[in-house]
Order: C-alpha cells, then sequence, then structure tokens
C-alpha cells in the first residue's frame, strides 16, 4: 500500500494551524510560532521552535515508522455497525470516513521496521477521535493473533479518547477482549512494544495500552484515565501542572521512557534487535 | 413504603400509604366499629398493589432502571455475601502500599466447599461511603482484587465476583499509582486464570472501574441492575451538554440488563423480588446463590485449558460489526 505523500497533501485532519494561509505556514498551537509548512512538516510536525509534537493521523505515522513499500494492511474492510441505533452516530461515522485519512479509528497490517518483520496497529485520532467501538477492538485483537501465529512482535501507536460511547456495552468489552489477546500473545513468548501517542485516555488507556512489555511516549503526550476535567478532585487537592502527560506518567512508573518522534526508529530498532536475539523458540513454550 | 423514593414509585406509594393506614390500630378500630373485617376489606386494594407495582417494575425504563441500581438501601456485595457463603474470612490490603476499601474479599465456604469472594463495596452512611471512597476503586483496590483472585488459582478454588460501582476512582492519587494499568492488568489476568470465574453485578456496572473486576466465564446480572461505557450523565454532558438530558442518554446507552442479555455480553438475568432486591433481601439471596451454585457446577467439570479458552473464546466473540467493502 502506497503511503508516501501525505505530508504534501492538504491536511484533512485537526491542524495545528488557525487563522494563516493553508499551505505556507502554520502557527504552533502550542508555543505560537509561525512555522513555514515545509519546515514543520519535514520535522515530522515537531514545533521547530518549542519542540511541542502535533498529532499525526495513521498515515503519516505509518510513513515514518515502517520500511518503505513494507506495509500490508489486514482487516481493511471491518465497518462499524450502529448496534444500538444510538443517536447520530451513522452520521458521525459518515463524517469521519469523509473526512479522516482512516476508514476506522485504527489501521493494522504486518510491516518490516528497520528490517524487523513485525505486526503493526495504529490508531487514528482523526477518526471519531480514535475511539475503540467493535472494530477497532476486533482490529486489534486479531492483529494480535497475526502476531501469536507468524510469531512477529507487535507494535501498537495509540491515539484515543476511549471506549466508543456510541456502542455501549459492547465498546467497554473491547477493553477485556483487547486485553486478553495480549494475554495470550504474553504466553506465546511474543512481545509487545506500546508507543502511547498524543491523547490516549479512558478506556484506551486502561486496557491493552498499559500492557506493553515496553511502553514508550512521545513528549508531552496527554496521557490518563479519567480527562482533568471529567475526574472528581478531592477538595483543596492541587493538580500538579504536568497532570496526565508523559512525564507525569513516567514520574510515577507507568512508563519507560520518553522518546522524541526523530528518536522512535532507533528505540524500536533497539529493541526489536533485542527481541529477535533472544526471542523464544517455538518448541520452549509448547504446551501453553 | 420501603424505598418507594423515586417518580415512578408514586401510585405505588400511595397505595402502600393507603393500606397501611386502613391496617393501623386507628383503623382497625374504626373498621371494628362500624363491623367490617379490615383485611378483608383490604384485599381489593392489596391486590391492586401488587398490579401497579408488577406493571411498574417490570416496564422500567433505562433511567429507572439506573435509579433502581444506585438505590440507597440497595443490597451491597457484603449483605450478599453474608447471605450466600459461610465463614466468610475477609482478606485486606494489595501487598504494594494500601487497603482500599472500595473492593473487599476473602475466603468463604459456598455450600460447604472452599471458594474466594471478590466485590466492590459501597457504603451505607456517609462515613463508610468516605471510607469505600463510594465504592469507587483507585489501583490499590483492583491490585488487592488481583491479589486475592491468584489465591483462588493458586489453591484451585473457584471465584465469584460481585460488581457495584459508579466507576474507578478518578482522582489524583488514582491517576499517581496508575488506576488504569491496575484495570488493564485485571482485564488481562482474569483472562487467565485457570480456576472457573463467575461474576455478578449486582447494581451499577459503571465502566471500566466495573470490568476490572468482572472478567469471568460466567456473566449474570440481576434484573434491576445496569452496565454502561459511561454514566448516563457523563454521556448526556458529552451528547448534549446537559447533565439532566442523562434519562434519554440511559435509553441510548440501552444500559440495562435485558438490553446486555440480548447483545450476548451476559448470561443471564436473575428476577429480583418485586420492586427491587431491597424489598426482600433474603429471597434475593437465595435466586442468587442457586444460580451461583448451578453455573459453578456447569462449569466444574471442564479442565483449566478448556476453562481459559472458553473465556478467552467469549471475549473474542464480543462485538457488532461488518466485514464487507461498502461504499
Amino acid at each position: 500500500m502506497a503511503v508516501s505523500g501525505w505530508f504534501g497533501r492538504k491536511r484533512k485532519d485537526g491542524s495545528p494551524a488557525e487563522g494563516v494561509p493553508d499551505g505556507i505556514a502554520v502557527k504552533c498551537s502550542s508555543c505560537s510560532q509561525i512555522l513555514f509548512v515545509r519546515d514543520f512538516e519535514r520535522n515530522q510536525k515537531v514545533c521547530t521552535k518549542c519542540g511541542h509534537h502535533h498529532r499525526l493521523n495513521a498515515h503519516e505515522r505509518l510513513e515514518i515508522t515502517v520500511d518503505e513499500d513494507s506495509f500490508e494492511e489486514i482487516d481493511a474492510v471491518l465497518q462499524s455497525a450502529d448496534p444500538l441505533l444510538f443517536p447520530e452516530y451513522r452520521e458521525k461515522l459518515h463524517k469521519a470516513k469523509n473526512t479522516s485519512t482512516s476508514s476506522e479509528a485504527v489501521i493494522t497490517g504486518t510491516a518490516t521496521v528497520e528490517g524487523f518483520p513485525v505486526v503493526i496497529g495504529i490508531a487514528d485520532f482523526t477518526f471519531m477521535g480514535g475511539s475503540m467501538g467493535s472494530v477497532v477492538g476486533e482490529k486489534i485483537a486479531r492483529a494480535i493473533e497475526v502476531g501469536i501465529e507468524k510469531r512477529f512482535p507487535v507494535i501498537m501507536f495509540t491515539a484515543s479518547g476511549g471506549a466508543r460511547m456510541q456502542e455501549g456495552l459492547l465498546s467497554l468489552m473491547q477493553m477485556a477482549k483487547t486485553s486478553a489477546a495480549v494475554g495470550r500473545l504474553g504466553t506465546n513468548g511474543i512481545p509487545f512494544i506500546v508507543v502511547l501517542t498524543d491523547p490516549t485516555t479512558g478506556g484506551t488507556y486502561a486496557s491493552y495500552s498499559c500492557l506493553g512489555d515496553v511502553i514508550l511516549a512521545e513528549p508531552g503526550a496527554i496521557i490518563g484515565f479519567a480527562g482533568r476535567r471529567v475526574g472528581n478532585q478531592e477538595v483543596g487537592v492541587k493538580l500538579p501542572d504536568n497532570f496526565q502527560t508523559s512525564e507525569f506518567q513516567l514520574e510515577h512508573g507507568m512508563i519507560d521512557r520518553i522518546v522524541p518522534r526523530k528518536d522512535l526508529p532507533l528505540a524500536l530498532k533497539t529493541l526489536l534487535e533485542f527481541f529477535a536475539l533472544s526471542a523464544v523458540k517455538e518448541s520452549v513454550i509448547a504446551g501453553n | 413504603m420501603q424505598g418507594t423514593n423515586f417518580d415512578f414509585e408514586k401510585p405505588i406509594a400511595e397505595l402502600e400509604a393507603m393500606i397501611a393506614s386502613l391496617k393501623s390500630v386507628e383503623g382497625r378500630s374504626k373498621a371494628a366499629a362500624e363491623g367490617i373485617d379490615i383485611d378483608t376489606a383490604v384485599e381489593p386494594l392489596e391486590l391492586e398493589l401488587h398490579r401497579v407495582m408488577e406493571k411498574v417494575y417490570g416496564n422500567l425504563s433505562a433511567w429507572e432502571k439506573t435509579q433502581m441500581a444506585r438505590h440507597k438501601d440497595r443490597p451491597y456485595s457484603l449483605d450478599y455475601i453474608r447471605l450466600i457463603f459461610d465463614d466468610f474470612f475477609e482478606l485486606h490490603g494489595d501487598r504494594l502500599a494500601a487497603n482500599d476499601e472500595a473492593i473487599v474479599g476473602g475466603l468463604a465456604k459456598l455450600n460447604g466447599q472452599p471458594v474466594v469472594v471478590i466485590g466492590q463495596q459501597k457504603g451505607r452512611d456517609l462515613k463508610e461511603r468516605q471510607r469505600r471512597n463510594f465504592g469507587s476503586a483507585r489501583a490499590e483496590g483492583f491490585r488487592k482484587a488481583l491479589r486475592i483472585a491468584r489465591l483462588a488459582e493458586k489453591f484451585r478454588v473457584p471465584l465469584f465476583t460481585f460488581v457495584d460501582t459508579a466507576g474507578a476512582a478518578a482522582d489524583l492519587r488514582a491517576e499517581e499509582h496508575g488506576v488504569s494499568e491496575a484495570i488493564a492488568r485485571n482485564l488481562m489476568e482474569f483472562s487467565l486464570l485457570r480456576i472457573p470465574v463467575i461474576v455478578t453485578v449486582i447494581g451499577e456496572g459503571g465502566s471500566g472501574g466495573a470490568l476490572g473486576v468482572a472478567v469471568g466465564d460466567r456473566v449474570l446480572m440481576l434484573e434491576h441492575s445496569v452496565y454502561s461505557v459511561i454514566s448516563p450523565e457523563g454521556c448526556a454532558a458529552i451528547l448534549w451538554r446537559d447533565k439532566a438530558m442523562a434519562n434519554e442518554a440511559a435509553d441510548a446507552l440501552k444500559l440495562t440488563a435485558q438490553y446486555a442479555h440480548q447483545l450476548n455480553l451476559v448470561d443471564e438475568i436473575l428476577p429480583e423480588p418485586l420492586g427491587g432486591a431491597h424489598r426482600n433481601v433474603t429471597d434475593m439471596a437465595l435466586t442468587l446463590k442457586e444460580a451461583l451454585v448451578r453455573h459453578l457446577n456447569e462449569l466444574s467439570g471442564s479442565g483449566e485449558t478448556t476453562l481459559v479458552d472458553g473465556r478467552y473464546s467469549r471475549l473474542r466473540s464480543m462485538g457488532v460489526f461488518q466485514e464487507k467493502v461498502s461504499r
């Protein structure tokens, strides 16, 4: 699947630019610096002034992560239904399909990363906030099962507001489904690498995202359970400035490392090399 | 008039008040003076009350069910544990940092057989509610649950869990101590437990906080309990920016036991005594006990691998989607 050229196209996702002529310059939403689009995109959408990591859609992420032309998407045909006949869900799905760069809130497939074969899943925040409904849960579970079958490490890039409200309890169950799949991956001795990107919250964070053998995060990403506003704080408790960020989660022992976007290839290479060298042979774990 | 405090219970409360006043000492003496046998006289009223109750409680809306599930007199985990099991020996602490009282657990006997039980526990009075954080567990609670579940696995005894929470705690401490990680780990680890796990939603099944002790081989729900991805209030705030539209949100979320059963997400709905579990806790406990024993018997013949594989298949089957190219 060809994924090159996304950076040159008109942005379809929540652009960091506001009030600036499209296509020439963008304003960093973090430091307000005006940046040339060319420089901004060449820098993988990381602000050249303040280093703020702006969101990437799934295809942009794919392009800077996997080896060229190595990605083969699986389960692209899975489509969300509207099992609850939830108000406005069909309209929202329709709109998401037209405006997002992906056909659902996650794309999954096989690829090579720095030469190592992997199963990779990349959440797309531009599709209904990356929310996890039946399709997202199913795609992730199936991707993990492909990892078990092929004995490839599984890499998940997360970006999601949480479970998809519009599918009710079915969405909640995707938390259990994906986590159980990670459990199977583990008993088969296959590594699971999670890269948390902005934002990863709610039911998505409280399931497979927290279960990586190694958990990396991009700098400054919002990562947490219930959003800053949703959570009920005790009277008199002052939230730290870095509440629910990568830095906060690192400080509290929930993630392994914060890795700047440009350093992710090297980090993934190091991990994949380690896991390739240490791979548990099938015969050893037979009987699981 | 026990617990008739919701709008939809008004006609019931009125009838109950009328019957009570007729049957009071004063009412009886009045009737006696006129030569009326009061018990015969109120019979039609009692029949009417029964008819109205069946109608009301048999047709509760999703929001009314939510209110029932949150009823202040609704039996909590410890009420059922005490009525169903013998020799409950409560255990405390996560062996890491704390003892979260929003979750209780321990060793017990079910009809003489050793079992392990875990329950989410709200509080009865304000003091207890605060102590138990209103039944909203933090990371420590989920880790305590896992630690107790592992005891069950170690000694190969079945595990029963009881779900009743508005949701996991979402405050600073919960976040600092990794409530997300604790829930996620329970989802994974419970899916791998090599013992029978039977889950019952007895009141509120609030989102990830409920699910954190709700992965099992069987999931049962009481008739008026609810199970939802988000609270009706939270959903209303997102959808219509108005928490007061919780009624409409509850309908949209279809968070009732009946609908969860339709979607094959729960195995059985246990009928509650007329008017709700709180009106007859003993009867409710008997119904629940019968169901727990029956499901345990069904599972007891299965080997460990069958159990774990079956639990995985069960979770894998959850989801509704289309698998075709659509344009």
